[in-house]
């Protein structure tokens, strides 16, 4: 849970001016603090190389026309108004779109859910239950991608119970289902749901276990039923979880690509194309170097905005 | 403190811009290499000392790999001072990561780069390949190869054209996008393999009419329903009009023949003469497919009778698709593998040269039959299989009538998702034949445009 930390440390960097500069002042000016500066130097010198440097070169990139061969030229900004104006990679934004309900939005209710009716009732063996759920975040997209191409698949687990619901009278609802243009897309997304919920989950259910028991007791004896007692107590105690949550499992959602490749590479047609799969599509199979790049800077800043408005959203402006 | 941030910020902001002032247009470095052909060309391998040679292919499958690596064990005997470095990856992957290696600084001697405008006329655009006139001048490789052969693996000045022009490379093995089929289930069905469309469309009725399914097909990957509609087009259009379609030269995806082709497609699939949800099934797992009996007939490529002849012995049939007319000479898809190309930074020309000579040599088509390939020239061995004795004779009279067409993915750098795609939902019965065939005359516009 290395992501979980590093959100955490992020944050309490951001409050932590006053204190360092009160310390700052102690000592003579301009002394012993630049040698801290050495002490990050190592780690700033891998960030710079294998994650500064190739940013700004993909942004640069991002403003010309190149095949990735020959010499490129300049293209301005016409590779961002692509992204608006070609048919494709608009719809593959729209498909993003849909994919976070399924990615975020989902996996948070269904773990609230959980939680809920966890926090109200003793459960043995919770540690086990949490275990199952969270193992779906800890196996690689890629063996997820595979299993669920196969649970999918023409005679796949999914189609067999269908059958099995079709021999009972039901009209016959099995299909390929990554294949199918109405329901790959959503396929797709239920697995991004069954990944995101273990995550979603934990978090929850470690902030839960923080609430005071008296605060429950009260509403209790306030009159307060199970909904009541989860929208006035637990949710609000949990703003702060809400909020990690959604930020992993909607970034995971931004740049999920392994997932597309493996299961569907985009298709059928454009129906599961997301701009994650076109930033490598684009410059690695149809030679549009630019375009690619361009998509990957928005995506960039689509993850920032995102992350930033999703704390305002739910931890308040004070966050 | 302020004035350090501020300090700090300013210091980021100047390194950023001096960053992107330093870094130059990508791809205008000073190394672009020469593309012009060497002055004088040696042919004596010997006199070059010890030499290394990198050597890039894609022939990772079962006989195909057998095949290069008899050659190359036969070459370095040959020339004890060469010593070949072979990195072999599938079909798809080198096509990604031909792209990198090329432009990078030391890319390999020899590589297979495939044809059409996304990778072998971009790779010339970019003066990444050398042409192999002067040496073909030296060897004769274009009094050895038909015309037709050479003339795809050729490119014109600037990667404008494909189909003419200098020659890039040279191929080992041909292909062809024929017809499989089951025999016994044919007998079974009483049906003789189809010598017209209408045959094929009556045995296509009648094995749907026995549960059976009539065309094995996957199509995740959208080139499969590429190569049946080339199929079906070279079925109702002239090869010539096909040919000059694919190469850029003439004619339009929306003419009249090449809208009946998918109009054909449509209709078998509304029939349901495809393997349920043909676009749920992986490409590579229609032969397997096919060879356990889910499947009359399967369009496919010779590059997978090894496999099926190993897991069908003589139960599985070869032919070409049938002719526009009755009587008339067979086109069909197809052409060479992919050709042996010579990179224009190799440090050693006149051995990398050699080497294609060697592996494209008489010698070189025995082991290709002995190996269970179909070589691009007539062999003096005979194959002793009975799947590749039909598809030799295929191949001979495919090369006898000159009924090859190129393959129509050749056609643009993106054609595969302009097409491909508009193709599965031709087959998910969600486009009409008109809808498809206008997607692609788009995209072909658009890329005609910018060449």
């Amino acid at each position: 849970m290395t992501t979980v930390a590093r959100h955490k440390t992020r944050k309490s960097g951001g409050e932590a001016p006053a204190p360092r500069q009160a310390r700052v002042e102690s000592r003579p000016p301009g002394e012993p603090r630049r040698i801290g500066w050495l002490y990050v130097l190592p780690a700033l010198l891998v960030y710079g190389a294998f994650l500064l440097w190739p940013l700004v070169r993909g942004a640069q990139f991002s403003l010309y026309d190149w095949d990735g061969l020959g010499t490129a030229t300049w293209a301005g900004a016409s590779n961002y108004t692509a992204i608006w104006s070609d048919p494709v990679l608009r719809g593959a934004f729209g498909h993003l779109l849909v994919l976070i309900v399924f990615y975020a939005v989902l996996p948070c209710c269904i773990a609230f859910l959980l939680v809920a009716v966890m926090s109200r009732s003793k459960i043995h063996g919770l540690a086990f239950f949490r275990t199952v759920l969270f193992l779906p975040q800890v196996v690689a997209m890629v063996a997820v991608a595979v299993a669920w191409r196969w649970v999918y698949s023409a005679d796949g687990p999914v189609n067999t119970v269908l059958g099995w619901v079709h021999a009972l009278g039901l009209p016959d609802w099995r299909r390929g289902w990554l294949g199918d243009f109405t329901f790959a897309l959503p396929a797709v997304g239920i697995v991004g749901t069954w990944v995101g919920i273990g995550l979603a989950m934990v978090l929850f259910l470690a902030g839960v276990q923080r609430i005071p028991r008296e605060l429950y007791e009260a509403a209790r004896i306030d009159g307060a039923g199970a909904v009541r007692e989860f929208f006035a107590v637990t949710l609000p105690a949990l703003r702060r979880e809400l909020a990690v949550a959604l930020t992993l499992t909607t970034i995971m959602a931004i740049r999920n690509f392994d997932l597309i490749y493996n299961a569907t590479e985009g298709g059928p047609g454009d129906a599961t194309k997301v701009p994650a799969y076109e930033v490598y599509n684009r410059t690695f199979n149809t030679g549009e170097v630019g375009l690619g790049c361009a998509v990957g800077v928005t995506l960039a800043v689509l993850a920032f905005v995102v992350t930033a408005g999703i704390r305002r959203l739910v931890e308040g402006k004070d966050a | 403190m302020p004035t350090f941030m501020r300090r700090g910020t300013v210091a980021a902001a100047a390194a950023l811009l001096t960053a992107f002032a330093a870094a130059c247009a990508p791809g205008s470095s000073d190394d672009k290499p020469e593309s012009k052909a060497p002055a004088a060309v040696s042919t004596d391998v010997a006199k070059a000392g010890n030499v290394t040679l990198t050597v890039w292919d894609q022939e990772v499958q079962g006989g195909q790999k057998k095949q290069i690596e008899e050659l190359n064990k036969r070459f370095q005997a040959k020339y004890p001072n060469v010593k070949i470095n072979r990195v072999s990856r599938s079909f798809s992957d080198l096509q990604k990561t031909l792209r990198l290696a090329l432009s990078g600084s030391n890319p390999p001697d020899v590589v297979e780069a495939n044809q059409g405008y996304a990778s072998m006329a971009q790779f010339v655009k970019a003066g990444m390949l050398l042409p192999l006139d002067s040496y073909d001048q030296a060897y004769g490789w274009k009094k050895r190869y038909p015309k037709g052969l050479t003339d795809l693996n050729s490119v014109t000045d600037g990667g404008k054209l494909i189909g003419q022009g200098k020659l890039y490379g040279v191929s080992l093995n041909g292909e062809i996008v024929g017809l499989f089929y089951n025999k016994e289930k044919l007998a079974k069905l009483g049906i003789q393999p189809p010598k017209t469309w209408d045959e094929f469309e009556q045995a296509l009725a009648a094995a749907k009419g026995k549960n059976e399914i009539p065309i094995a097909f996957g199509n995740v990957e959208k080139l499969p329903a590429m190569q049946l509609y080339g199929i079906v087009q070279d079925g109702v259009n002239n090869k010539e009009a096909v040919r000059n379609l694919v190469f850029g030269s003439g004619g339009s995806w929306t003419d009249g023949p090449n809208v009946q082709a998918a109009q054909r497609l449509g209709d078998w699939a509304k029939k349901g003469y495809f393997t349920k949800d043909a676009n749920s099934i992986k490409w590579d797992d229609t032969p397997v497919n096919f060879a356990k009996g889910d499947g009359v007939f399967l369009f496919g490529g010779t590059w997978w009778a090894p496999d099926l002849a190993d897991k069908m012995k003589d139960k599985v049939g070869f032919m070409l698709p049938p002719a526009p007319q009755a009587g008339a000479p067979t086109a069909t898809m197809g052409g060479e593998s992919l050709p042996w190309s010579i990179t224009s930074k190799s440090k050693n020309p006149d051995v990398a040269a050699a080497y294609i000579n060697f592996i494209t040599s008489p010698e070189a088509m025995d082991v290709s039959v002995e190996t269970g390939n179909l070589p691009a020239l007539a062999a003096a061995k005979q194959p002793d299989q009975p799947l590749q004795k039909e598809i030799t004779a295929a191949w001979g009279e495919l090369s006898k009538n000159d009924g090859i067409t190129p393959y129509i993915d050749y056609a643009t750098p993106t054609f595969t998702d302009a097409f491909g795609g508009p193709l599965q939902e031709l087959i998910a019965g969600r486009k009409s034949a008109d809808e498809v065939m206008k997607a692609a005359q788009d995209d072909y516009d658009a890329f005609q445009k910018k060449k």
